[in-house]
């Protein structure tokens, strides 16, 4: 099979040279700062999350978008100085999706990949018609050759597309995620083939999703993340736990394939875990509680919001994003129609935040309530001296809470009420927590909470 | 290659038809000749022999006849052609050959060479018509480009918009036409009844050359069926190629309108039909849809000469429509047309 290449240009591949790159698309930064080398005779694998820039990062490449910043250069060159058919004749892609809804037979697909080697009015040589046939052979296509390309199915039509850049003969070979639509024994056959044109010289850049075969074929990867390098290197040295749970959000282990070798990745779960709570409670006042509200909101979580003093700037808040509120007039005692009510909210709510909670005569009652809610988070942002106004006992009362309660900062909200409503809430980790949970019992809560 | 065996017997065997249509069609008039008769006279006429025929049918061939048959073939073949470019380009089988208002364009042109010749004294309705309609192409090209691109689905959307406004220029000019609005509506129907040797001097070169032209670029239509940047990948020049193709597609269109007005569905329904017979690859879609084009319209227009099937004599734009739109109705529903 590689015995007759010599006289074909794939036989020594190019070098590919991306040095700080950034591409923009509609005014969006898609790549930034991307600096890769692939040597001739390559195969490098970019992974990464989906909307990383694997796709972005090989239409550079192969000239389909500018950059905006920074050069790619193959073999020194930058494609856009030559001319059209002298780019696809150093450069073949197989796009992640062609859209084939006409009937040519795969032949005539098949040899639109020699387009490139022909001149206008000459027949196709010798040569051309070997390297289809050849195409053809080596991704197996050749058995339906005559079918029209619609008719075939989703994984033969990709192999389709890879026989047309195989056709076409390059040094470089770029695949934008060729195992996608295929079975495990395709994908499999489709990379070993990738590996033989890479053993014969070619260059190959791929975006591949499975990150076990990436790791089983390439020479090296790239690990991509919102649009710039996060690692480079020899699969083993991308694929740690690390990088992954960077790159991808999520935790998993990284041990070496007993058959192939290679570093095989088994992703746990994601770290953010279980979806947010649905339902979360805010009791407190001023600015605190408002923006605890607000994040509660953007986050996408069903909020409750009361009991809080009309004209406070929470009130104002929950009433702008439409929330079930529990206003009550300022320094009044609070009824037990409106205890009762909050009551109700309380066990409604998955996740119960006391936000800078003021404490007067008035509502003192609705500490004893809350210090029995089994998933609360406080935040105190102001000392709670200042916020104190019913003495010793509510002082007694507000420290049980905080007690049961897992202690967060207004930016940490999201996390904490997550951790909470997994029933990772108790006060064992709260204690553990340094930045937050500090004094236990040395000073109560008055001496802290500055921490903000 | 088979495919070139194809080609060349598909072609070859169009060729042979569209010959027997013209012989066949030149028969046919209020003056029966044999068809026998008839080739001896345009044996005469293109000075390939000197075979005796009455004089008054060497006259009705070579004068009468023959122009208009020859103009109704260039035409065909020049829609035809151009509607297969057109709908390859635009990947939309509903794409026809004046889809960027190259007929709206020509349509200003001559109705306002016919309803205000004192405006346009050329004496000429060829000449405004070609030029309205070339106008026509670039100015929607010119609307649609910007920063060197010039994407398909835009340039779909100004022709359209254009062909509006256009619209509403030959409306007023109907309106104020006088004793010429016959005239002008009768243009714009699609006539060949006053055809001469001038106007097939006119056209035919133009199609002729047009249509090599476009032969050769038929592998960048195929691989542009691939859409746009696929082609790019395989080494065509996307933008140089598109200016290329809708240049000489409009000008062969414009060419076709000029001297016969708007005759709709040839450049529609026949490169459809060939598409569903020899396939989509363009190769072989270009040269059999240009041949098949000319044999429709001379056969359209013998219907329209001679009134056969108890049709009166009427403008061949009439007969296309009248035949071209229920079949292209037949092909939406009984065949999966959106297979390009």
């Amino acid at each position: 099979m590689t015995g007759d290449r010599t006289e074909s240009p794939a036989a020594n591949g190019a070098r590919i040279e991306i040095s700080d790159l950034a591409v923009s698309l509609g005014g969006v930064e898609i790549l930034e700062n991307v600096s890769v080398t692939a040597e001739p005779g390559e195969f490098v694998g970019l992974v990464g999350p989906n909307g990383a820039g694997k796709t972005t990062l090989l239409r550079a490449i192969s000239g389909a978008v500018s950059p905006t910043r920074g050069t790619v250069t193959i073999d020194g060159t930058d494609l856009h100085d030559r001319s059209s058919k002298a780019a696809s004749r150093l450069v073949a892609v197989v796009p992640q999706d062609t859209t084939l809804s006409f009937s040519f037979d795969v032949r005539t697909v098949v040899e639109m990949g020699r387009y490139p080697h022909r001149s206008r009015f000459s027949p196709p040589t010798e040569d051309d018609r070997t390297h289809v046939e050849r195409a053809l052979e080596r991704t197996r296509t050749a058995e339906f050759a005559d079918r029209p390309i619609d008719e075939v199915s989703g994984g033969e039509r990709q192999r389709v597309v890879l026989a047309r850049a195989i056709a076409q003969d390059t040094p470089v070979l770029l695949l934008d995620e060729p195992t996608a639509s295929l079975d495990v024994n395709h994908q499999i056959e489709t990379l070993e083939l990738v590996r033989d044109l890479v053993e014969d010289g070619t260059t190959v850049v791929a975006a591949i999703h499975d990150l076990n075969l990436a790791a089983r074929y390439c020479d090296r990867l790239v690990a991509l993340a919102d649009g710039s390098v996060l690692e480079a290197g020899p699969p083993e040295s991308v694929l740690t736990a690390k990088t992954l749970e960077s790159a991808f959000d999520v935790t998993a282990t990284v041990m070496e394939n007993p058959a192939t070798g290679t570093p095989a990745v088994t992703a746990l779960r994601e770290t953010e875990r279980e979806p947010l709570p649905e339902r979360v409670h805010v009791v407190g006042n001023g600015s605190t509680a408002a923006n605890v509200v607000s994040r509660l909101v953007t986050a996408d979580i069903e909020c409750t919001v009361g009991p809080v003093s009309s004209g406070d700037v929470a009130a104002e808040v929950a009433r702008q994003h439409g929330l079930e509120t529990l206003e009550v007039e300022p320094f009044a005692a609070l009824s037990a129609a409106d205890r009762s009510s909050v009551r109700r909210h309380l066990e409604a709510a998955d996740v119960t935040v006391a936000a800078d909670l003021e404490v007067g005569a008035g509502n003192q009652l609705l500490l004893e309530d809350l210090a029995e809610t089994p998933s609360l988070v406080v935040v105190d942002s102001r000392p709670f001296a200042e916020r104190n106004h019913a003495g010793d006992r509510a002082r007694t009362l507000y420290e049980r809470c905080r007690q049961s309660a897992r202690i967060a900062s207004v930016g940490g909200i999201l996390e904490a009420i997550d951790e909470v409503d997994d029933g990772f809430g108790s006060p064992l980790e709260t204690g553990g927590e340094s930045s937050e949970g500090e004094p236990e019992d040395v000073e109560p809560p008055d001496a802290e909470s500055t921490d903000d | 290659m088979s495919n070139r065996g194809r080609i060349v017997s598909w072609s070859l065997g169009l060729s042979v038809l569209l010959v027997a249509v013209v012989v066949a069609s030149a028969a046919l008039g209020p003056v029966r000749i044999d068809p026998v008769t008839v080739s001896k006279a345009m044996a005469n006429l293109a000075g390939a022999g000197t075979y005796d025929v009455p004089a008054t049918h060497q006259t009705i061939v070579a004068d009468v006849r023959l122009p208009r048959i020859l103009l109704a073939a260039t035409v065909g073949f020049a829609l035809a052609a151009a509607g297969t470019v057109m709908q390859g380009f635009f990947r939309n089988p509903l794409a026809d050959p004046s889809i960027i208002g190259v007929s709206s364009g020509a349509a200003v042109g001559a109705v306002a060479a016919i309803a205000f010749p004192a405006l346009v004294p050329i004496g000429s309705i060829h000449l405004p018509a070609f030029v309205g309609a070339i106008a026509t192409a670039f100015l929607v090209y010119a609307i649609a480009t910007e920063g060197g691109r010039t994407p398909v689905a835009t340039l779909l959307l100004a022709g359209v918009a254009v062909q509006a406004f256009l619209g509403a220029v030959i409306s007023y000019m109907l309106v104020h036409s006088g004793e010429s609005l016959r005239e002008a509506v009768v243009w714009m129907m699609g006539h060949l009844h006053r055809s001469n040797w001038a106007d097939v001097g006119f056209a035919l070169p133009v199609t002729l050359v047009g249509v090599l032209v476009l032969g050769a670029y038929t592998r960048e239509m195929n691989v542009l069926l691939l859409g746009e940047e696929d082609a790019q990948h395989l080494g065509v020049n996307v933008e140089r190629t598109k200016l290329l193709l809708l240049a000489i597609a409009s000008i062969v269109t414009a060419a076709g309108v000029a001297v016969a007005g708007i005759i709709g569905f040839v450049g529609l329904v026949v490169p459809h039909m060939m598409r569903l017979i020899v396939g989509p690859d363009h190769r072989i879609l270009l040269p059999t849809s240009a041949l098949a084009g000319a044999s429709f319209l001379v056969v359209a227009d013998t219907v329209a000469r001679v009134g056969a099937f108890g049709i009166p004599i009427v403008p061949v734009g009439i007969v296309t429509a009248f035949v071209g739109a229920p079949f292209f109705l037949y092909l939406l529903t009984s065949r999966e047309v959106h297979a390009l």
